[in-house]
């Protein structure tokens, strides 16, 4: 099986390790992964700005570039949000590249049907739902079932798992208090489990949440689902 | 910035580390959850429900012309009168001369929102007539000065303690009253005044069209004091409050009781069938305009639960007094623009992570996070956005259309990162939090190593 790499903008340049992650684990699988160069970002900082002229040519430009592949992988809940829910509203159609791009746990357990990747991890870990992944993709189990397969992994819930972190793209530094108080609210519950790492399916959501543990000096470490599923 | 935005970041600042206002309204939040969870236990189908009821609320949207026309038919035929109020100065006119007109001195009114909104104590006592809240917590927000914190518990934010601190002050009652003894002290206050007013003053939480009929949902009887015994009885009622049949409220009255509090149903659910003593006036006050935008108008749909407030981690952290608007919250953001206008209320759309978990919660599945977004789009079509916002974007488009622009963007990005230039977009976000730290190799670099 071949599948395109879609490595959004923010992971690319600021969290490689987890496009390198998400590549290790998916060639253990037998995969095959080829990463069309011309990609750039998908057009979610415009689009959720308001500034959908803008978002459509970055929508186009996407679907030219992967329209052609029947699977396209990306290691973020958010960007697959924009692609494929939120693409169609802007485009006024559903184009292949939109449809048949999928968030990387979903990929592994709704279209491969795999939970068990061989990994090793051994430590204590949370997981925290971003909110596009739980609430636009509605992957709650998939990414927790892969976690659970991983050996020597203990799985913790939070109680504010659901709960947004308070990242919310321009959010963030449009309103840095409100924002920052959710990150606290958030972290608090983390810290809350004894875990020694929160996982997730975003680095959007992990920066802001790593951002405030290491300002606080909270004792908890971030790591995104493809890099815990890539340690054996 | 406009001066709306302005207060709205202050109060923000203000309230965001408040970590006492953190406390209690989490603690009122999750005594909302819990009863919430056992409500929707009580539902065979929950999501069904909801579905239904979205379908009846579109029915009445679509035909709205139709039904509030035999809405009044139906009044009218009960011996009642139906005044109709463009504007909110209109509607408080039209409630002040009626007062004049029947001799009213003294008005005692039930929980609404909708005379929040149109400000209409402050136009009657501007007119010498004396209004007493008499929903409770309506009653210690009159008592306080404040608007109400939240449409459905007005006083969310407060404890008892800060309740008890009030009515010592008002009454000498001792400062360590129980719950008991304050109820208590306001049911004195108010029975006397119910006794004595001229005029009640109720909103409605529904308006029944086959029927003529306004349905009213409280919990303490007031609304049925303030309708039975003054003998003038006004209704304010939005003209988004119709449901087509009497029927109906079988479905929608459980569904707001279920999300508006985790009730199965509200105490009291009192319908007003109309008498000569009966002056509805139904409000537009830019519900039309709503109404007119085909993308937006299921925001009329909102049966004002509050669910969605309850449940937003920004109105949690900003408090309901924050936002300077009636309907606080998501709801808020999705209809004051509409409503109050775009260059005062732009900023609203903006300050939510669009996080989602309202639409979850709507009883009415009005996908009021995706409405977010629209009004996102609209507040740049209208051009209320910054120059510099534009000008960013801009060229941050040019850049991204481009591979190797976007790579030297990157690159320049990482590198003032490294050697710490902080852009003032970054200074927001370091003057709170860590930046991760910058990588020399993006992952497209190693993927040309590793391909």
């Amino acid at each position: 099986m071949r599948v395109a790499l879609f490595i959004p903008c923010f992971v690319d340049q600021f969290y490689p390790e987890v496009g390198k992650a998400m590549v290790s684990v998916l060639r253990r699988l037998g995969i095959e992964c080829v990463f069309p160069e011309e990609q750039t970002c998908c057009g979610q900082p415009a689009f959720n700005t308001g500034y959908w002229d803008e978002a459509r040519a970055l929508a186009r430009r996407y679907c030219e570039i992967f329209n052609g592949y029947d699977a396209v992988v990306s290691p973020s809940g958010s960007c697959t949000a924009m692609v494929r829910n939120f693409y169609p509203e802007l485009l006024g159609s559903s184009p292949p590249a939109s449809v048949n791009t999928f968030e990387f746990s979903e990929f592994l357990v709704k279209k491969l049907g795999i939970t068990d990747v061989g990994a090793t991890f051994p430590a204590k870990v949370t997981y925290h739902d971003s909110c596009h992944t739980l609430r636009e993709l509605r992957l709650k189990q998939e990414p927790r079932a892969l976690l659970r397969a991983v050996r020597g992994l203990e799985l913790v819930e939070m109680t504010e798992a659901e709960t947004c972190c308070g990242f919310g793209g321009t959010f963030s530094v449009k309103f840095p208090a409100i924002s920052t108080a959710m990150d606290d609210v958030k972290c608090q519950s983390i810290v809350a489990t004894g875990a020694q790492y929160v996982v997730s399916v975003d680095s959007s959501c992990l920066m802001q949440i790593g951002g405030w543990l290491r300002r606080k000096n909270l004792p908890v470490q971030t790591k995104h689902l493809a890099e815990v599923l890539a340690q054996t | 910035m406009n001066p709306n935005a302005c207060r709205f970041q202050r109060a923000a600042r203000a309230k965001a580390f408040d970590l006492r206002h953190r406390a209690i309204v989490a603690k009122n939040i999750a005594t909302y959850h819990a009863a919430v969870a056992r409500g929707l236990a009580r539902f065979a189908d929950w999501e069904s429900a909801r579905r239904r009821a979205a379908a009846i609320k579109w029915e009445v949207m679509n035909h709205l012309d139709r039904y509030l026309e035999e809405f009044e038919r139906n009044v009218l035929a009960r011996g009642g009168h139906v005044h109709w109020a463009e504007t909110a100065a209109e509607a408080s006119q039209q409630v002040v001369a009626l007062a004049k007109q029947h001799g009213v001195r003294r008005a005692v009114k039930s929980k609404s929102m909708v005379t929040e909104e149109i400000h209409l104590n402050s136009a009657l006592e501007a007119a010498g007539i004396t209004v007493l809240e008499t929903d409770l917590g309506e009653y210690i927000c009159q008592l306080r000065g404040e608007p109400p914190y939240h449409i459905v518990t007005p006083v969310m934010h407060l404890n008892r303690e800060q309740i008890a601190a009030t009515f010592h002050e008002k009454f000498g009652t001792p400062l360590d009253a129980t719950a008991e003894q304050l109820a208590g002290s306001a049911r004195e206050q108010l029975r006397a005044e119910f006794l004595r007013a001229d005029m009640g003053i109720t909103g409605a939480n529904f308006a029944v069209a086959d029927t003529g009929m306004i349905g009213l949902c409280t919990n303490e009887g007031n609304g049925r004091l303030t309708t039975a015994l003054p003998r003038l009885h006004v209704a304010i009622v939005g003209i988004e409050k119709l449901v087509p049949r009497l029927e109906d409220l079988a479905l929608f009255w459980p569904l707001l009781a279920t999300r508006g509090t985790g009730q199965f149903l509200t105490v009291y659910n009192t319908l007003i069938g109309g008498s000569e003593n009966l002056h509805v006036i139904l409000l537009d006050n830019g519900r039309t305009r709503l109404l007119a935008d085909a993308e937006q108008r299921n925001a009329l749909h909102c049966i004002r639960c509050g669910a969605c407030l309850n449940v937003c981690p920004v109105y949690r952290t900003v408090g309901g007094h924050s936002y300077g608007t009636t309907y606080q919250g998501p709801l808020g953001s999705m209809i004051t623009p509409h409503l109050r206008g775009w260059r005062d209320w732009s900023h609203l759309p903006y300050a939510s992570s669009l996080c989602g978990k309202c639409a979850d919660v709507c009883p009415v599945r009005i996908p009021i996070h995706h409405h977010l977004l629209h009004n996102r789009r609209n507040v740049i079509q209208r051009r209320l956005d910054s120059p510099i916002q534009r000008l960013a974007f801009r060229a941050w488009l040019w850049a991204v259309r481009s591979p190797r622009r976007y790579a030297l963007g990157g690159r320049l990005a990482r590198w003032a990162m490294r050697i710490g230039i902080a852009a003032p977009f970054a200074k927001a976000w370091t003057d709170h939090r860590e930046l991760p730290p910058a990588p020399r190799e993006t992952f497209r670099d190693w993927w040309r190593t590793n391909p």
